[in-house]
Formats: structure tokens, sequence, C-alpha cells
């Protein structure tokens, strides 16, 4: 895996970084590293999570100072480190995962705030604040009505408006900081080709990504780092997704399709013609136990309601669900907790854990009745729970009353299937499990999938991405508009063959 | 037009309340729907409109205070005692005094605020004890009637006579009152400053990456509040033509309703100046009209609190459940 060399007939860098390293707390979180942008090229930084990239990109705009024998040549001058001031004045943007927008003021206020920006009080200047957002906005090639506030805007189009926010500088060089973590497939297209008309209008863009399929299509080259030293710089051409996680892991993954013979398993989950107008129509599904069932398709067809009405936390409207020989019928989530469902949800961050409270107390908190003793919480009880679970799942954690947001996105989803498996679940529903998580981490979250399902745990696996349920799942459904549209045995179907008719 | 009534959905839906309460109470009551009880709402209400575009400032900012109110007492107080000092003064150098120590004690809340990190709720109620406390301790609870003669003075800006011989009038307050709404409405939707309050309000980590100086927001903000609270306290002793060390103890919880009533969120972000004059209003001309049909002065507060229920509710559903032709257009490019 040679670095590859890709000067030859290439045009001067616009910007190039040789020798930088960086050292938090005795650890060394850049080794010696180089990168380099073209101008107007789409470039990619890949790594996983602690892998430097963030780390770069503060070095780059000025956020960090590098230790001493850094060269930044950027557009043609030669600096020794950056500042946030002459980065930003140079044509340096970042936009940042979390956009850092104002959902309650205008469209034309959030693209053009920076001229309301100043040492001294003016008035300020709506029109010039209008007509410099449509300016931006009409470089990009959309037009939204600039007056609406933004919080009016599903998340893709804020996303449009924090590039446009990016424009108004000046950019030479924008950085996109997983600008697609939380957007549809086809959210995630039009972003795209937004980025593809920056990059014609001479913008270079450094596109950060969990997502390996959206890098190959939008770049022109990848940059790898792994603990915090470049891999190599790669063409994207002839890249394909296994390669890339190879060299961001440094270890190779068996892709391998599940052969369990479930035949004689007896079904924990039977659905029959369940049905909730404008959300999902007539779903009957059957899942035994030990197995799990994969569902995909866009985002909007239907998955993630129909696992909240499994949960009990939306009730159907016609239809029947047996869960383990019974008939039930959930008034509320407790409802299904109690009867064993389990439902790790879609958004983490939010919903799936209360992210300022110690580990400990997140694991136990959907199964406070295990560890009580005399009508209270016994610490003893809570930590044996807890201590099981981290050796049981391989969670990397510092102290048992840590706060969540300490952890990796990957050790996050740990204790958040922790939590629900300590309710001994019959039934586990996982919704979209691994967004936000490394590749590595992946590979992790599923070994962990795989045996629960071997113990013979009943297993919804739901995700947009249709490789993992491929890869991870005993038998695929498709869903569409609210209907189960297809189902695919993995092995027996082609990869190709069920992201055709997903994407179709 | 739907534009217009999305962003202004918490307006329009305390407009259409205080639209039905007037209809009611003009039906009701022979007094309600007449020129002089008018502008006696008018008259009552400045007091608290002023402390409520203050406070407006403040919720804007992603704050809230709670010593307000007693802040004008205090101020009202030290007023009155380096008036009688000086030997009478006039009102410009009565709003001069009073509006220094305003600014003066809202500063000493931000200060706390952004000094020390303290949250805003948690700082004002201190200031609020620390205030009443002081105030109460050294004035042993005695009042100051002996005030000078243009502060009790009443001057009326603009009278009638009615039908029935009455006196419609627009006194002084209302003077000042407008000038206070027309100068925070300036502040917040005109200049640069009241621009970043609402993106530091909104967003306090995006506002700070752009560059707006956190520390200026907060002393401006509770800056802003203070010279309000100053300006109200003078008016209400004009107004009450006493200083009573206790009077306007309470009233902070009766605006911050009013002020949320209006649109302004607890958290930052979003508010107007429109929204809490129709705050401050539904609220009065609630207890204007219930005065007037008669009702017993004690079930007041409970009438008031279940209309303030009843509005936010209604100000807090989806308005595009409620006028579901709005339902039909979606945000798109």
């Amino acid at each position: 895996m040679a670095d590859q060399a890709l000067d030859g007939a290439a045009p001067r860098p616009l910007l190039s970084l040789r020798n930088v390293n960086m050292t938090f707390g005795g650890v060394k979180a850049l080794k010696n590293v180089s990168f380099e942008v073209l101008p107007g090229e789409v470039h990619c930084l890949a790594g996983e999570n602690g892998s430097g990239k963030s780390t770069l990109i503060k070095v780059i705009t000025g956020v960090y100072k590098p230790e001493a024998g850094a060269v930044i040549d950027y557009d043609g001058q030669s600096y020794s480190h950056m500042s946030p001031v002459t980065a930003q004045a140079s044509g340096i943007q970042v936009i940042w995962q979390d956009l850092a927008l104002f959902p309650e003021m205008t469209v034309a206020e959030n693209i053009a705030f920076q001229t309301v920006i100043g040492r001294w009080p003016r008035l300020v200047n709506y029109a010039e604040m209008r007509r410099v957002a449509i300016n931006a906005l009409q470089r990009l090639g959309v037009a939204f009505d600039v007056d609406l506030a933004l919080h009016h805007f599903p998340i893709a189009q804020r996303q449009i408006v924090a590039i446009a926010r990016a424009l108004v500088g000046e950019a030479k060089l924008v950085f996109m900081d997983e600008p697609t973590a939380s957007l549809t497939q086809s959210e995630t297209d039009y972003l795209l080709d937004i980025v593809r008309n920056l990059s014609a209008s001479g913008v270079a863009v450094v596109f950060v990504s969990h997502r390996l399929a959206e890098v190959l299509e939008i770049s022109s080259r990848v940059t790898v780092l792994r603990d915090g030293a470049l891999v190599g710089v790669y063409p994207t051409k002839g890249l394909t997704q296994s390669r890339i996680t190879e060299l961001m892991t440094g270890k190779t993954f068996d892709y391998s399709v599940l052969h369990r013979d479930l035949s004689r398993s007896p079904a924990m989950l039977e659905v029959e013609r369940l049905s909730r107008p404008g959300e999902f129509e007539d779903v009957s599904l059957t899942v035994r136990r030990g197995e799990t069932l994969g569902i995909t398709g866009l985002l909007g067809a239907g998955r993630t309601e129909l696992a909240l009405t499994l949960f009990g936390m939306r009730k159907p409207k016609s239809g029947s669900v047996v869960l383990d020989g019974k008939t039930v019928r959930f008034g509320s989530n407790r409802d299904a907790i109690a009867a064993g469902v389990a439902y790790l949800s879609e958004d983490r961050l939010s919903l799936g854990l209360i992210q300022p409270q110690a580990i400990a107390d997140n694991m136990v908190i959907a199964s406070l009745d295990k560890v009580l003793s005399g009508g209270f919480i016994s610490s003893d009880r809570k930590r044996s729970l807890v201590n099981r679970w981290i050796r049981d799942l391989g969670v990397r954690i510092g102290k048992q009353d840590d706060a969540i947001s300490t952890l990796s996105g990957g050790n996050q989803q740990r204790v958040a299937i922790a939590k629900w498996l300590a309710t001994d679940p019959k039934l586990l529903i996982l919704d979209a499990p691994t967004v936000g998580v490394d590749v590595g981490a992946r590979a992790g979250i599923f070994e962990i999938v795989s045996k629960l399902a071997d113990s013979g745990l009943a297993i919804i696996l739901i995700s947009d991405e249709v490789p993992e349920v491929y890869f991870n799942a005993d038998r695929v459904l498709q869903m569409a508009q609210g209907r189960i549209v297809g189902e695919f045995t993995p092995g027996a179907t082609t990869l190709q063959a069920i992201e055709e008719a997903v994407y179709a | 037009m739907r534009r217009f009534v999305r962003s202004h959905a918490t307006e329009l839906a305390l407009l259409a309340v205080i639209a039905v309460i007037c209809v009611f109470l003009s039906f009701a009551t022979d007094r309600f729907f007449t020129l002089g009880n008018a502008f006696d709402l008018l008259n009552t209400s400045s007091v608290n409109i002023i402390f409520a575009v203050g406070l407006l400032v403040v919720l804007i900012a992603g704050g809230i205070d709670i010593s307000f109110a007693v802040a004008a007492s205090v101020v009202q107080y030290l007023t009155a005692t380096v008036l009688g000092w000086i030997g009478g003064g006039n009102w410009i150098v009565g709003f001069i005094i009073a509006g220094v120590l305003g600014v003066a004690l809202g500063c000493i809340n931000a200060f706390l605020i952004h000094g020390f990190r303290i949250i805003s709720i948690v700082a004002t109620i201190s200031t609020f004890n620390i205030f009443f406390g002081l105030l109460m301790f050294f004035t042993g609870g005695v009042s100051i009637y002996n005030l000078p003669d243009w502060l009790t003075t009443r001057v009326v800006l603009f009278e009638r006579e009615m039908a029935d011989g009455t006196w419609a009038e627009i006194t002084l307050p209302v003077l000042i009152m407008a000038i206070c709404v027309f100068a925070t409405w300036a502040l917040i939707t005109r200049t640069t400053t009241g621009r970043q309050l609402y993106a530091f309000g909104d967003n306090p980590e995006g506002a700070r990456r752009f560059g707006v100086n956190i520390g200026a927001m907060q002393f401006i903000a509770f800056g802003w509040l203070g010279l309000m609270a100053g300006i109200a306290g003078l008016v209400q002793a004009h107004y009450a033509q006493e200083v009573v060390p206790n009077a306007l103890y309470g009233r902070e919880l009766d605006v911050l309703a009013a002020v949320v009533l209006g649109g302004a969120r607890l958290g930052g972000g979003k508010g107007s100046v429109l929204g809490c004059i129709l705050g401050v209003l539904l609220v009065s001309i609630t207890q204007n009209g219930l005065n007037l049909m008669g009702v017993s002065p004690f079930a007041f507060k409970m009438i008031v609190g279940a209309i303030i229920l009843a509005a936010i509710t209604l100000s807090n559903t989806s308005i595009e459940r409620l006028v579901p032709f709005l339902k039909s257009r979606r945000v798109h490019s």
C-alpha cells in the first residue's frame, strides 16, 4: 500500500501541509502528517474516530497551533501556524457537524450573519443581507424563501444554508465535517450535487464522512489517517469500500453472509396485517427465535414508525401482534418493555442515552427494578449488573461513573445496547445502530448482535445502508411507502440486486 | 399572507383571544367599551409594559431575571432619597438617576452570570433576595410619601370629555411607555447588537464561533432590563404618588408570565415587542373586565391564571392544526 505518486501534470496545490505534529497530554495526536489539497478538488479525509481528522482540520483552521517545524503553504503564502482570523480572512471555511446555525432567525440572517458582526453597533441593513444571502444561494444553484425562519426548513436544507454561509466569506477551501450524518439518501444526493457545483466553481472541498459510499462517489482523492499518522493518499478511482476500511483500520474484515438454519426455530414475533394509515399499511412479518430480520428502504419508508408501533409508542389502527405465542396490545412502551420488547433508538445522541449522566446510570435506566433492594437503588447490585454488561459487550470505559459523553460513538452504542439487554428482552429492535459509529466499531457491534441472536433473541435490524442488513441479517425485508415490497435472502440474492431494488 | 401567519402565530393567537374577551366584556358590561376605559387600561398597564420589554431583551438573549421588580423598588427608594438631598430636581434629573441606578443593578446580575458562570435564574434569585433584603433592612419597611411635587403631579397629555361627563385621559406614563417600547423595538430589530442578542440566545456556541462578544451580550441585555426597571420604578412612584418598599414585590412573576405569553421563549432567541405588549394587555384587560363585572377580587388570580394557561396552550398548538389551509404548503426550494 505504498503512497501513490500524484505529481506529474498536477496543478500547484492550494494547501500543502508538511511535518505537522501535535501532542495532547503526552499522546501524539498527529505524527508527522502531511496533507495536500488541489484548487477546486473534492478531497476526502478518511479515518476512524481518534485518527486525527478533526485535529488536522483544527490545525488548518487555526484552532490548534502545531509543534515547531510544521510548514503550512496556503495560496502562495507560507505559515508556521494559522490563526482563526487569518484562516477565515484567507478563505478557509469550516462547516461544523452541528452547523452552528440560528434556527429562530431567517435564512437571510443565517447566511449573511457576518454583516451584523462588528465592533460597534450599527443599523441592520436587511436589504443588503437579503442580497448577500440570495447571491450565495444562487451560487449553489438553489433558491429558498430567505425571509422565513430557519426552523421551518428540514435538516438537509439547513445544511445548504450552512454551506451558503461559508460562501459569503469568499471561501476557497471549505471543510465539511460529517455533512451527511443526519441526511436521508435523497437529501444526501442533493448535497453531493451542491458539492459538485462548488467544486466546479473553483472552491476546494475537504469532505469528512463515515459513509464510505459517499466518499467514493464524490471525491477525486482520499487521504487516510490512522492513529494520528498518514496512511496514504489515494486516487478514488479504483478504491472500494472494503479497501478504504482496511486502510482506515489496518484490519481485514470478513464479509460473508450469515448461514444459520432457523427452519425449526419457533416464531418469536408474528405481525399480521398491521396498519397505521399514513405511516405503514398491511405489514405482515415473522421473526424467529435466534433470527435477525433486516428491514431496509429509504428514509420515510415507514421503518421507524413500524418499529415504534411494535415498541408500543404508537397504536396500530388495525392488525395483530403476537409475541412469544401471546397476542399483545401495548398501551405504552412500558407495557412493551414489560412484555420483552427493546428498542434501540435511531437517534442515540438525543433520545437513546442521557449524555451528561454516568455510564452506570444509563445502563440500568430501563431496568431499575432489577437493581432495587428494599425499594431503593442498591449501588452494589447496580455495580455488578453494569460490570457484567461491560464485560460481555466489551465496552471500553474509564470509570462507571464517567459521563456517557466521554465515550466514543461505538462505545456509546454498546452502552445503549447493554441498557436494553438488562431488561431481558425477547425481541430487540435496532434502528440504524451504526449511525455515527466508526467502521471498525461497527464490526464489533454486529459481532454482539450475532451472539445475541445465537443466544435465542429475535432481532429486527433497521438500516438504510443495504450492505449492513445484507451481511448481518438472515432475511431482508424491503419497505417502500409504508409497505413491505420485497423479501430477500442474502446469499440467494446479490447485494447489488437488493440495492437496485431499494434505490430504484 | 401565509408567511406572515406562520411567523406571527403567537401574536395572532393572542390577538384572537383578546378580541374574544373584548367582545364578551363589551356585552357583559356597559362600561368596558368606552374610550375612558381604554385609556385607563393604557395608563395602568404602562409600568408593566416597560418592565416587559426590558425582560424581553433578557429572555431573547437566553437569560431570565427574577430580580428586576425589587431592583425597581430599590431604584425608587434611592432616587427619592437622592432627589431629597439635591432638593427636588426635575423629570430629566429623575430619569438620569433612576436609569443609572437601574443599569448598575442590572450589571451586577450580568457580572455574576458572566464573571462566575452562574446560571441566570440562580444568580437573579440571589440578587432578588439581596436587593429586597437590603431594602427592607435599611428602610425598616417605611414608605416615602414626601416626594417632590413634579413627581406626584399628574401630567395629562390628552383629554376629552365624554357624554356622561367623565374625562378620558392619557397621562405621562403612556408616553414614557411608548418611548421605551419604541427604543426596545429599535434595539432588537434594527441594530446589529439586537441581532447578535437574538443569535446569542438562539445558539450561544454558534454566536461565539462568529466572534460575537458573549460578555457584552450579557451586560447589554441585563443593563437594558436594568434601565427599563429603573424607568418603570420612577413611573410607578409617579403613578402611585408614594414609594412603598414592597409595592413591586411579586410583580416579576406577573411580568414574566405576560412576556412568555407574548411568545418569548425561556431559552432564548425568540420573542417580539408586539407579543410582549399583547401579553401584558391580555392580563390587564382580563383584570379590568373582572373588576367591571363586579367579580370578587379574591377570584382574580385564579381566573387570570386560567386565562394565561389557555392562551399559552393555544399559541403552543401548532398553527397548522388550528388553521388547516396552511398545511398544504410545504417549505421547499
